[in-house]
């Protein structure tokens, strides 16, 4: 139970047992059983695919409550860079972020600040010649796990430095303990989350060992508390951050950002599985940076952004173009030192997960494997879900791994009912000669026929 | 169509491949790789055999009329062997040579046949022998032996 964080959870009460949910999971880490959806804790990556596909609304992401900034003398609100894009164009988005003030948040440090120090600090570990291509963005939480679990060959690829946010929430902390000379675990760095992925980064990062902000926040639940303020004067924040760490919320932005020519954008798991299959094959060369994202859209895609992310875009540049600061608030030669600091980096390794491993034992899982396959031919390859599984291979590998039955498959299930009734039938036709019988039953094909017709109308046999 | 036979310490598949099928490339590739994630290989094996399978399959389907690939798994390595009835390799040797293709310029145009196959396939195999007949087909037989970093893998 405490092994694992995860944000993405289940509200058992609402889940029918549809099987939706586990057909989009990457990672196949969903099973239905018992008529509620279960996920699999060492197999998610939080990127809620499952919390967009349920209609019932049962999956939800896990995020921290307002009450949390009591636990503070000092709080600081942290909105990603996609916080901008929130708003209609009418919106005046320096007075938005001083609202988040009003909410009881003593400053804002604007996350996209921190992107254009990561945008400066990959245009310069870019030139290393020794690192293997193309770079992946470390951005998006989702990704990383994603990779540990089926891609760990490209985790070499890895941009090896911290994504925005720990970033921001570092840089956010040192300047209000120079302000206001109050000690670190005094201070609260509050994450306005777009998205589960990020939330579990926070409680259970992968690159270092304690992250640097101490809540997350539904960045949803924060437009609506100040959406809802009444209008009043307040004194609106100065944007630090530049059009290009304003864009990076959006799908492109960091191909934009870090102005690098030879870049793939890709966005929703799915797509990023593929360009990172192509990869793997060796298939891309001519590329040096990889744009990965989970969701469709960027970060303005998160699960816990209300807003459509393909209008939000739009809104998005524009704000940037409109509030961003023309200089970058870190020179270029202060992110260098930052680097060369290591400042920016991981604190440690990320390690691969091999999570889908039959057995630890290599003869063993061999022998696992061979079963799997010889049951997968068993199974009728429809991928129908409603064992629970999300394909048949999927059930296979739960059979040989001890966790299903065959007859969990409605059809072989059908069909083993089918061969029984065949054979009460043929049994109740076995009158004893005491009770009348005349002459041994003829061998002829059509009392078979007739047979199959009596228990299932015409069965499968007869199709031939 | 996978077909799951072998002896008891072995683990098989095997998979027809069709030429022009340029839909169906890097399927058993990837049905491959999901195998040896299963099976627990480390990442850099399971890398190089699937980069030899993937560039196997796309060899047959843009040069031969029809091909089969059987991979095996055994404690010691996986073997890959991709059979085709095709026209044969005229110049292995050049071949061999990175940059060279006889691949049409329909297929490059789908962003295939840039020279990159049989070099990639050299590069991550330890083993490879390539038998090859013009007019009749061309027999490709790779080997990957498995890094093991803990100990205990084996019985």
């Amino acid at each position: 139970m405490s092994q694992y964080f995860h944000s993405v959870t289940l509200d058992k009460s609402l889940c029918k047992g549809c099987t939706n949910c586990i057909k989009h999971c990457p990672t196949e880490a969903i099973r239905v059983t018992g008529g509620k959806s279960h996920i699999t804790e060492e197999r998610c990556i939080d990127c809620g695919e499952c919390i967009r596909t349920c209609a019932n609304h049962a999956k939800s992401a896990l995020v921290d409550g307002f009450e949390r900034l009591s636990e503070f003398d000092y709080r600081i609100a942290l909105p990603p860079p996609a916080f901008f894009g929130l708003w209609k164009p009418q919106s005046e988005i320096p007075v938005a972020c001083a609202r988040l003030l009003s909410l009881g948040f003593d400053e804002v440090f604007e996350v996209a600040l921190a992107a254009d120090v990561v945008a400066e600090a990959i245009r310069l570990l870019i030139e290393d010649d020794n690192h293997p291509r193309p770079y992946i963005s470390s951005a998006c939480p989702a990704v990383i796990r994603l990779m540990q679990v089926r891609f760990p060959s490209l985790l070499p690829n890895l941009i090896p430095l911290e994504a925005p946010i720990e970033i921001a929430a570092a840089l956010a902390k040192e300047e209000a303990m120079a302000r206001t000379g109050l000690p670190p675990d005094r201070i609260g760095a509050f994450f306005l989350s777009p998205c589960p992925a990020k939330v579990t980064a926070i409680k259970q990062p992968v690159g270092r060992s304690r992250s640097n902000l101490d809540a997350a926040l539904s960045i949803s639940e924060v437009y609506g508390a100040i959406a809802r303020m009444p209008a009043s004067k307040v004194k609106p924040i100065t944007i630090r951050a530049t059009p290009a760490g304003i864009s990076w919320g959006g799908a492109g932005g960091e191909a934009k950002a870090t102005r690098i020519k030879a870049a793939v954008s890709v966005d929703g798991i799915h797509s990023v599985t593929q360009v990172l299959d192509e990869i793997e094959r060796g298939r891309i060369q001519d590329i040096q940076y990889i744009e990965a994202q989970a969701c469709v859209g960027g970060c303005l895609g998160g699960c816990l952004v209300s807003q459509n992310p393909f209008i939000s875009k739009v809104r998005l540049v524009a704000a940037a173009e409109t509030y961003g600061a023309k200089q970058p608030a870190v020179q270029p030669v202060e992110v260098g030192r930052l680097l060369g600091d290591h400042r920016l980096s991981f604190d440690h390794r990320i390690e691969p997960r091999p999570v889908m491993k039959l057995d630890a034992d290599l003869a063993k899982a061999l022998a696992m494997m061979r079963d799997l396959e010889k049951t997968l031919e068993t199974l009728p390859g429809l991928d129908c879900g409603a064992c629970g599984c999300p394909s048949c291979r999927a059930l296979a590998e739960d059979i040989v791994r001890g966790n299903a039955l065959k007859t969990d498959c409605i059809f072989l299930l059908r069909q083993r009912v089918r061969e029984l009734a065949e054979e009460m039938v043929d049994l109740a036709r076995k009158v004893p000669p005491a009770m009348g019988q005349q002459t041994p039953e003829p061998a002829a094909g059509d009392t078979a026929g007739e047979r199959a017709q009596e228990t299932t109308g015409g069965g499968r046999d007869d199709s031939r | 169509m996978p077909n799951g036979t072998g002896s008891e310490r072995m683990f098989s598949l095997e998979f027809t491949v069709e030429g022009m099928d340029f839909a169906a490339a890097g399927d058993v590739a990837g049905n491959l790789k999901r195998a040896l994630q299963q099976i627990g290989l480390d990442p850099g094996t399971v890398r190089r055999a699937c980069i030899v399978v993937y560039e196997a399959e796309t060899n047959i389907v843009i040069h031969a009329y029809r091909g089969r690939i059987t991979m095996e798994v055994s404690t010691e390595g996986i073997s890959i062997v991709a059979e085709d009835q095709g026209p044969g390799i005229a110049d292995v040797e050049l071949a061999m040579r990175e940059g060279y293709s006889t691949a049409p310029q329909h297929v490059r145009e789908m962003g295939f046949g840039a020279g990159l196959g049989l070099p990639n396939i050299k590069r991550s195999a330890d083993e490879l022998d390539i038998q090859t007949k013009v007019g009749v087909g061309t027999k490709v037989r790779a080997f990957i032996n498995i890094r093991r970093p803990e100990s205990g893998g084996g019985s």
